[in-house]
């Protein structure tokens, strides 16, 4: 009995021991991870995530579209790279999109999302996003995850600060990196001094028909302008844009605009910029430009070559703009929810200042200003910041804010998240990221009324957190919880093309205003088919049109013969479904350029060519039915000096 | 010896029993699908409550479909302007697959309201899905035609119209 007993203590002391030290196991673990990382990022099959993630592709050119908390990508928004998989860029209908004054660009660099806003929150009908090689703007429209417009920035060498919004989307503001001569010009690289200028640009927005407009442009000193944001509240009015190289240095910039101590903030009053034009105070500049969009119920992108612009100078127009003297080459300017902060960060510097609006329009009263550049007043540092935050890692870059009163900054060098109490300016919290984080996204968090709940980390390097893939690894985003006092690691996920900033929204808001089909009765495009009777082969000359409808599973006409090689062959296909989630794909043996993909009731055209003597597939390559395999035809090639007639049909 | 020859005759016995009511479930199932060759037999098979009623619906959705039509829709004199708008719907989201006069990737359509009343007409147009799922009748033809109707999303008004058009040219 007493053995008995023995044995059961002991027993049970191994088993606890065990137990133990698998629990103590585990709390190691999970102290790299926190807690029960995998529940919180889980998504149920069938389920939404709970918000969306839109992340610029980088120089893919394009933007995805990836669920939180769950990391899963789930769209490729094509933008501005041409896009085989949908046809984009390559169907008669989309390739005007890509239009600018240097001829067809079919690719970009993608940086910068933002969500339209009303009222300083996103409203969940617009995202826009720039291109920074070819300077340009790209509207998406949530409605259909789809590119309709795209503007080119004219007397822009790069157009790295934007797309940011104003309050109610009033204007998306645009700032070149590179300045140059304005207008351009062959000069010697060393008279820089002399000859280069930047510009900063306001594109309207339609409030009625949500088209883009270059409303003006501001003739600003040739430094590097790198970000910006709009005001909002108390500095609704207003918008704020960094700029480097006060040097104004042409060569070896990484040494030569990293001299000086504090290089600047634009602040730009941009309801004075619309008083100075509306009396007349500006200067029409001849500039070549682009702007195309889709249109809607034609469902047709064209092309509009614009020919000048509205230029202010504010060595002229004294109130248009004022410097606020920041460390340190500044990168990011971010505006806290109550419009009061201006948060910059440097950099190469150690600290990271945080100006106050009302300060700042006291100092401007008080005329607190020390020096100016060009008549653009140079504000005392002192008589505009609120406070500096000390230690906010090494190089901080860009800040958002969880609506909480933190604010949540990057830092590149030191590859860490800081998280700081805006008033005290002390930081509470920071977390490491793998590696080096530019960007950092929290859902609303550049808006008045954050969402929170998370951030989201976009690194510049993986190293060691993914499979090898030989010299390239993957780029990638880290899912952090901000939901508590210290913040945690939640998820690590890979991306398409470098995630270089990012804007999230609630499904719901997405959801609302999804649209399922276009209505064949408001298709008004030139080449539609609305009724599989109307099918037809036309010739006219070497060009033949051949309006074809598709719907499940056949193609009207399938059988086509009268072609001859040297043939311009227009394939004008009209997708005749009503339906949800059916679109059909359309392709042709040894087509030079892609496949078709058409949206229910829209119409979409593919040019080919003729070469060749001999019978061409053609197929259906979106799996659309059980019948998907036989959603195809035939076209026969005859010689350029055949006889064959042009006949054509389906089922006959 | 004796022992594991009967258990032996056992196994052969269930496998036997096994197959012989495959060969049943098949045959049955041959005999199902010859039943509703022709489509011509439909309205007598909706006739037949006790078998569809197994479906689980009621008498009204047997006769007229499952679907937003729930009562019986009063029909007076053909209009004119019905029937034309009625033409160019079908015309553009129906005749890719459907001809008056001739078995296509759907049946022929000239001869329909002879065969269906025209509430079900109305409800296969409104629901297809619903009802190739839950109606026998709609069943039948998805085994004879293998290729489900698309759900075009006409409107009710839409749906009435085709009905207009389907009258007049079964006149």
């Amino acid at each position: 009995m007493k053995n008995l007993l023995k044995n059961k203590f002991v027993i049970s002391a191994a088993i606890l021991i065990v137990a133990g030290m698998i629990y103590t196991g585990c709390e190691n673990v999970k102290e790299s991870v926190s807690g029960d990382a995998s529940s919180h990022v889980y998504v149920a099959p069938g389920s939404y995530d709970e918000f969306y993630a839109f992340m610029s592709g980088g120089f893919s050119g394009q933007l995805a579209v990836y669920g939180l908390p769950s990391g899963r990508l789930f769209r490729t928004i094509s933008v501005f790279s041409q896009n085989p998989e949908k046809g984009y860029g390559y169907s008669e209908e989309t390739k005007p999109m890509l239009m600018t004054s240097y001829g067809f660009v079919p690719w970009d660099d993608a940086h910068h999302p933002e969500l339209s806003m009303t009222d300083g929150v996103p409203d969940g009908r617009y995202i826009f996003i720039n291109g920074n090689n070819t300077p340009r703007i790209a509207k998406i429209d949530l409605k259909e995850f789809e590119t309709t417009e795209i503007i080119e920035i004219p007397n822009s060498a790069g157009n790295h600060g934007s797309p940011f919004v104003t309050e109610n989307t009033e204007y998306i503001v645009a700032a070149t990196r590179f300045s140059i001569p304005i207008p351009n010009k062959d000069v010697a690289i060393s008279s820089y001094k002399e000859n280069f200028k930047g510009t900063i640009s306001f594109i309207k927005l339609d409030k009625e028909s949500g088209k883009m407009s270059l409303a003006f442009q501001i003739l600003v000193p040739g430094f590097n302008y790198d970000l910006a944001h709009a005001g909002k509240g108390p500095s609704h009015g207003w918008a704020f844009f960094t700029c480097y190289n006060s040097e104004q240095a042409n060569t070896l910039l990484e040494i030569n605009a990293s001299k000086n101590d504090k290089d600047f903030v634009a602040a730009v009053n941009w309801q004075l910029a619309e008083k100075f034009i509306a009396e007349g105070k500006y200067t029409t500049m001849k500039s070549r430009y682009f702007h195309n969009y889709m249109d809607e119920s034609e469902q047709t992108a064209k092309s509009e070559e614009m020919t000048e612009v509205k230029v202010l100078n504010p060595e002229n127009l004294p109130g248009l703009i004022y410097y606020l003297p920041t460390p340190k080459s500044p990168h990011g300017v971010d505006v806290d929810p109550s419009g009061e902060y201006i948060v910059a960060g440097g950099k190469l510097a150690s600290l990271l200042p945080v100006h106050s609006f009302s300060r700042f329009l006291k100092a401007v009263e008080e005329k607190k200003f020390d020096g100016a550049i060009n008549n653009i007043p140079i504000l005392q540092y002192d008589a505009v910041i609120a406070g500096e935050v000390k230690n906010p890692g090494l190089g901080p870059l860009h800040t958002e804010f969880d609506g909480q009163g933190y604010a949540y900054t990057s830092a590149f060098i030191s590859s860490e998240i800081v998280k700081w109490k805006i008033g005290t300016w002390e930081v509470v919290d920071r977390i490491p990221t793998y590696y080096s984080i530019g960007h950092l996204s929290i859902p609303g968090g550049d808006s008045k009324k954050p969402f929170g709940k998370y951030v989201i980390a976009l690194n510049k390097i993986t190293k060691d957190r993914y499979l090898p893939t030989g010299p390239e690894l993957t780029q990638s985003a880290q899912l952090i919880d901000i939901s508590g006092e210290k913040m945690k690691l939640l998820l690590d996920f890979p991306t398409v093309g470098e995630p270089h900033y990012a804007q999230a929204l609630p499904a719901d808001m997405l959801v609302k205003n999804s649209k399922k089909f276009y209505k064949i009765e408001d298709n008004k495009n030139r080449y539609v088919t609305k009724s599989e009777k109307d099918a037809r082969v036309e010739r006219s000359g070497n060009v033949v049109h051949v309006y074809l409808t598709a719907i499940r599973s056949h193609f009207a006409p399938d059988n086509i013969e009268g072609i001859r090689t040297g043939d311009d062959v227009y394939f004008h296909v009209t997708n005749l479904e009503q339906d949800w989630d059916i679109p059909h794909g359309f392709a042709v043996k040894g087509a030079n350029n892609s496949e078709l993909l058409v949206m229910p009731g829209e119409t979409r055209t593919l040019h080919w060519k003729a070469k060749d003597e001999g019978i061409v597939p053609f197929y259906c390559t979106d799996f659309c039915s059980a019948l998907h395999q036989e959603m195809s035809g035939y076209i026969r090639v005859s010689s350029a000096n055949s006889n064959v007639p042009v006949t054509f049909g389906t089922g006959n | 010896m004796e022992k594991p020859v009967f258990r032996f005759k056992v196994l052969q016995i269930i496998t036997l029993f096994i197959f012989i009511s495959s060969i049943l479930f098949i045959v049955g199932c041959g005999e199902d699908k010859n039943q509703y060759d022709s489509e011509g037999n439909s309205n007598q098979n909706a006739g037949k409550s006790t078998e569809a009623n197994e479906s689980g619906l009621t008498d009204f959705e047997l006769k007229n479909g499952i679907g937003p039509i729930k009562e019986i829709i009063e029909l007076s004199a053909i209009d004119a302007a019905l029937v034309k708008k009625g033409e160019e719907i079908f015309n553009s989201k129906c005749a890719a697959c459907h001809k008056l006069d001739e078995r296509y990737v759907g049946p022929a359509q000239g001869d329909l309201l002879q065969r269906r009343s025209p509430e079900y007409i109305m409800n296969m147009m409104l629901n297809p899905e619903e009802m190739y799922k839950n109606h026998p009748e709609a069943k039948k033809l998805f085994t004879e035609y293998l290729t489900p109707m698309p759900n075009q999303n006409l409107s009710v008004e839409d749906a009435r119209a085709v009905l207009e058009y389907f009258r007049d040219v079964n006149k």
